[in-house]
């Protein structure tokens, strides 16, 4: 029945079956007024503000590194990432930690909120007139009530190798 | 027991589980030639442990095992089910001996002809001769039930081979453990062996391999009640592991037969079995004896260590370092709380976690004497079957390694000393001849260097013979006899880490069967190390092996810059020296270029500020400067730090991958404290500057070594400013240090500038066209030239750097105190001619000589170079000095000339050059000619000992340093006053 009423089967990413309009879960993240979402089985932990060792000469959008329970995990500032403008002065980044190729990251982002299980109905592929950037790293959309929250893709998100515009 | 005996023990029994499963896949893939070369080795090991351990029923059954399988693995033999059924055969005996040798130490009696028999009938002519089944003769009645279910597969193929099997016998001995009505019956003997006995007899009668283990149950003199039992057991067995109730049938058909043996009191096994098995009885003999401490025995040697996986170890670690963490708070919480009751608890749990974090540490880490401590013995053993007389000298056993890595290189390193002792070491008539001492000698040598372990091999034996490894090469057809043509003997001795590549002439039980240095190779690789190889025919060979030290944990000093803290690890890390401006040891910049003036040398420095980009958020407490000096390979530079800590041992963790192009860092690690930081890598900080050699006589020669192609030898250079124009240049070597100097204190005196320059007046010689700069404030960059007495500077603009380039003179200069341009660091660069700035700053500074050298008109001097850089740079130089020079460019010029009928009072020669070198030109003219008198002299940019020694042979009166200029017009004025003197 979704699926009729959508009527735009063919649109969905791959990952989410049209017909089934099935619940999947994400934890919900902001950054500035945007919502992001990431699938909740990929994140490992949530951490308030850590302290985190800078690296010199590393990317911009590496923030650094921490220290969780005893294993390293490398800081992804998600603004630079994303080509949006630095956190404002003082205001403390939350952690999302994920696992990638064997390494563990912390995705920096405003805030972390609660875990959504979000409904393929609600589900849109990016819109062609998406920022090309966000583009890159973004699965798709889901509608919500009053707000859009955009998938992010932890993969491409940490996948440095391939980026053209790497400096 | 034996250290040695148990460790082999718990490595075979490993190794023959492994063969199991690996046997039975190769005969699914028999073209597999990785899992055949793998199992060929694991059965070689076998047997070469063995034989070191003085265990020859072992050993011989294993040689016949490995003799089998090595015709396979060159392809004269096809994996066939006969083939694996006679090698797992071969395995179960060493497996049952073994099974003796554990439980009373010594190699049980028996006799293993028949088995290897038919294993050399098989390896000669591919068949299984017909001894096998009588070597192996199943109880008669059983016998002819087997062939009864033979139809395509046998039972033992259709329910799964011996992993069933032994599952299923593992099932039925656990219940018959438990019934007491079956106590009896094996009491008095070990219940393992009596499992072993059953699995083996069980899979016989199945048709799986024949064995030849004692029966089981035959003798036993069970009750029929007893029987039934048992066979309950077995039937429960095979339904717990779901083998088809058809099969299950068919086996208990076979079991029920066997009623009246196991109901029997007499010795059935003789009688049922009248095949010429008399190690049968024999063998069973002490089995027997075994009482139930045997058991105790066993599984003690089990428990004397357990192998743990190394990632187990690493969370351990991981969860110890979070556990030191929290200790760490919580004693941070104490300190505020002085009297609390906690305080004595919390002392105690303190010192717990220490402990703990030290015990689970060491875990991972152990000196390399530990994968050392067998070879003494091993070495001795070897001396004494060989006949030779070998010393084994042990250097750094204490260095640590990861274990992981440590059980990753013991074995090859066992091969390698063993090997070196077979095949490297002579027998001592053979030394005595070669005039070596009788005792050879093998070094085994570890150390650390730049984060690695390097563990050297060396030997003083016969070295690699070349010509039997071209020979073994090409019968080998690993390459062609034109290739090896073209070879080096570096290239061709590579050889031997080639699979199947042994020269030894006979294959011993020692080695020589070409599994040796291939494994050796292949496993140093697996952990990213790497083995490199040298050896000279007659004198001996060296192996050394190179290990990164990834997962080692290493002392490294901790410093603190623009607020950031690094590790720097303390192997690289010379001496720390604190620099503040007004101290005696002060860190004096030329513009931008750091420097440091440390022992009447100049250090370069790295400011680790700059280098990181590092901006400091507050600004120094200090103005005092730490300088790590820190060296890589022989070159020294010093690291500028605001703070120096302790130092810290610390485990090194590599970077993520986005962070592994920064060169600068080696890697990370957590501190005690539990913050993150890097770890600098100080070659990696030295390629980022930019900077080679400076003033290291040591490094130049390295340097020069390298890059030792003929005629375009890369120089350290100094690139400065100075006036307008392109940048200027000169070679590194003649400026003997770079001064600044305050400009006020620069003096006029006689229409020259002149400055008080330790406790002298240098001379200061602007470069043309240089601004008077006398009147101006601030500090003006020097380069100092000196000789002797003499100082002179050359006022320059700024040092722009110091680069390492090949000097191709493109255009001669038109002005005075240029040699002409090159490029350098892709720029047009003035080569500066030093001579004739000297010259200006002293009028006599080679005039001061010219009296008490000979007269001007007999100095015909001859120099002989390739280099077009250094006969421009010299020739005018020794054209001030009074000589009339004649330059050519080669040897075969210079003989021209002499056949021309040319004279000279003296030649100089350069000696590495392109054709004819400077060895051969002056061999050359010492031989015959009118220039036989004439001195000669080796002028050359570097020089070994040995080079000297080989250039006095040639005939070459002297050797001079290419940019001594002092020492050379010393050297020319003294050769030809003695020329002089003679005549």
């Amino acid at each position: 029945m979704s699926g009729m009423k959508n009527g735009a089967g063919a649109d969905f990413g791959a990952a989410v079956s049209a017909n089934s309009g099935e619940q999947r879960d994400y934890v919900t993240m902001s950054i500035g007024d945007q919502m992001f979402g990431i699938p909740v089985l990929t994140v490992q932990d949530v951490l308030g503000p850590q302290n985190i060792a800078r690296v010199p000469l590393a990317p911009p959008e590496v923030a650094g590194s921490l220290n969780l329970r005893g294993r390293i995990v490398t800081a992804i500032d998600v603004r630079p990432r994303l080509g949006l403008p630095t956190r404002e002065g003082g205001k403390a980044a939350m952690s999302v930690v994920v696992e990638h190729d064997g390494e563990l990251y912390s995705l920096l982002v405003d805030s972390v909120g609660e875990v959504l299980s979000l409904n393929s109905r609600d589900y849109q592929r990016n819109p062609p007139t998406l920022n090309q950037r966000l583009r890159e790293f973004s699965d798709g959309i889901y509608r919500l009530n009053g707000s859009l929250l955009v998938v992010l893709n932890v993969g491409s998100l940490l996948d440095f190798g391939t980026r053209s515009d790497v400096a | 027991m034996d250290d040695l005996l148990s460790e082999f023990l718990t490595e075979t029994n490993e190794n023959l589980a492994v063969l199991d499963v690996e046997l039975v896949k190769l005969e699914q893939n028999p073209n597999d030639i990785d899992l055949l070369s793998n199992i060929f080795r694991l059965v070689h090991t076998v047997k070469g442990t063995c034989g070191f351990l003085g265990l020859p029923r072992l050993e011989s059954v294993a040689h016949a095992g490995e003799n089998v399988l090595g015709k396979v693995r060159d392809g004269e033999l096809e994996v066939t089910a006969q083939a694996v059924t006679l090698i797992l055969a071969c395995l179960d005996r060493i497996r049952s001996i073994m099974g003796d040798l554990e439980a009373s130490g010594t190699e049980p009696q028996g006799d293993d002809s028949e088995l290897i028999k038919s294993l050399n009938a098989f390896a000669d002519g591919g068949k299984v001769a017909a001894p096998v089944a009588a070597a192996a003769p199943a109880p008669a009645p059983a016998a002819p039930a087997a062939a009864e279910v033979k139809s395509g597969a046998s039972i033992y193929e259709q329910i799964g081979g011996m992993g069933t099997i032994d599952a299923v016998v593992e099932v039925m001995f656990n219940r018959i453990m438990g019934d007491l009505r079956l106590k009896a019956v094996f009491e008095g003997d070990s219940i393992d062996h009596v499992q072993g006995y059953m699995r083996d007899h069980l899979a016989q009668m199945c048709g799986g391999p024949a064995t030849t283990a004692p029966h089981p149950i035959a003798g036993r003199a069970m009750s029929d009640v007893q029987f039934d039992a048992l066979c309950g057991h077995l039937q429960a067995a095979l339904n717990t592991l779901e083998v088809p109730q058809q099969i299950a049938a068919m086996i208990m058909g076979m079991v029920y037969a066997l009623r009246e043996e196991a109901t029997g009191s007499a010795p059935a096994v003789v009688e049922a079995a009248p095949a010429p098995v008399e190690a049968k009885p024999v063998k069973a003999a002490p089995a027997k004896k075994e009482t139930a401490d045997a058991d105790t025995k066993e599984s003690a040697i089990a428990n004397q260590s357990i192998r743990v996986n190394v990632e187990l170890l690493e969370n351990l670690m991981t969860m110890v370092s979070e556990l030191v963490l929290t200790r760490n708070q919580v004693l941070q919480i104490l300190r505020k709380h002085k009297d609390s009751e906690f305080a004595a608890p919390l002392q105690r749990l303190n010192h717990v976690t220490s402990e703990l974090q030290e015990g689970v540490m060491k875990t991972r880490m152990q000196p390399i004497g530990n994968a050392w401590a067998k070879l003494p013995r091993i070495i001795r053993d070897l001396s004494h079957e060989l006949k030779k007389k070998i010393d084994l000298v042990m250097i750094g056993q204490e260095t640590e390694l990861d274990r992981q890595v440590l059980e990753m290189i013991k074995d090859p390193l066992t091969h390698m000393v063993r090997n070196s002792a077979d095949h490297a070491i002579e027998v001592p008539e053979e030394r005595r001849r070669a005039g070596k001492q009788e005792t050879g000698k093998i070094t085994l040598n570890a150390y650390h260097e730049g984060g690695h372990i390097i563990i050297e091999v060396v030997d003083d034996g016969k070295g690699l013979a070349l010509d039997k490894i071209k020979a073994k090469i090409l019968q080998n057809n690993l390459a062609t006899e034109g290739e090896l043509e073209s070879m080096s003997d570096q290239q061709i001795q590579q050889y031997i880490f080639k699979a199947g590549f042994s020269t030894a002439a006979k294959v011993t039980s020692v080695s020589g069967r070409g599994v040796g240095m291939d494994v050796v190779r292949t496993n140093i690789e697996k952990i990213g190390g790497t083995i490199e190889l040298r050896s000279v025919e007659g004198k001996g060979t060296t192996f050394s092996i190179k290990i990164p030290l990834t997962l080692a944990i290493v002392s490294a000093l901790v410093v603190e810059c623009a607020g950031e803290r690094f590790a720097i690890p303390q192997i690289s890390v010379v001496e720390l020296v604190r620099a503040s401006p007004t101290g005696e040891l002060k860190v004096e910049r030329i513009n931008d270029t750091p420097i440091l003036r440390l022992r009447n040398k100049l250090l370069p420095l790295v400011s680790l500020r700059e280098k990181l980009r590092l901006e400091a958020e507050t600004e120094r407490s200090s103005d005092d400067t730490f300088i790590v000096v820190t060296q890589v390979g022989t070159y020294q530079f010093g690291i500028m730090v605001d703070r120096v800590f302790d130092t810290e041992e610390i485990v090194v963790k590599p970077v993520a991958p986005i962070l592994r192009h920064i060169e600068v860092f080696s890697g990370n690690t957590i501190l005690g404290d539990g913050s993150v930081i890097m770890i600098l890598d100080p070659n990696g900080i030295a390629a980022a500057s930019g900077q080679i050699s400076m003033g290291d006589a040591d490094a130049a020669e390295k340097q020069a070594l390298r890059s030792r192609a003929h005629g375009d030898e890369a120089v350290p250079l100094l690139l400065f400013r100075a006036g307008q124009g392109a940048p200027k240049a000169v070679p590194l070597a003649l400026v003997a240090r770079l001064e600044e100097i305050e400009r006020n204190s620069i003096e006029h005196s006689n229409d020259r500038l002149v400055v008080q320059y330790r406790g002298q007046l240098m001379p200061l010689v602007p470069l043309e066209g240089y601004p008077d700069v006398s009147n101006k404030e601030g500090r003006q960059p020097v380069l100092v030239f000196s000789d002797r007495e003499h100082s002179m500077g050359l006022m320059v603009d700024e040092i722009v750097d110091i680069v390492e380039a090949k000097l191709n003179v493109d255009l001669a200069a038109e002005t005075p105190g240029r040699i002409g341009s090159a490029i350098i660091a892709g720029q047009a660069t003035d080569i500066i001619d030093t001579g004739f700035f000297l010259s200006q700053a002293f009028a006599d500074w080679f005039g001061s000589r010219r009296e008490d050298s000979v007269g001007a008109k007999s100095r015909r001097l001859l120099m002989v170079d390739d280099s077009a850089f250094f006969r421009n740079l010299l020739a005018p130089q020794l054209s001030a000095a009074g000589f009339s020079v004649t330059a050519v460019d080669s040897g075969d010029k210079a003989m021209e000339l002499a056949e021309a009928g040319e004279e000279f009072d003296l030649i100089i020669s350069d000696i590495e050059m392109p054709g004819m070198d400077g060895f051969a030109f002056c061999e050359a003219i010492k031989k015959s000619g009118h220039w036989q008198q004439t001195p000669i002299i080796a002028l050359s940019s570097h020089a070994s000992p040995k080079e000297l020694a080989k250039g006095r042979e040639a005939g070459f009166d002297d050797y001079v340093a290419k940019y001594d200029r002092e020492g050379l017009v010393h050297i020319l004025n003294e050769a030809l006053s003695e020329v002089r003197g003679a005549a």
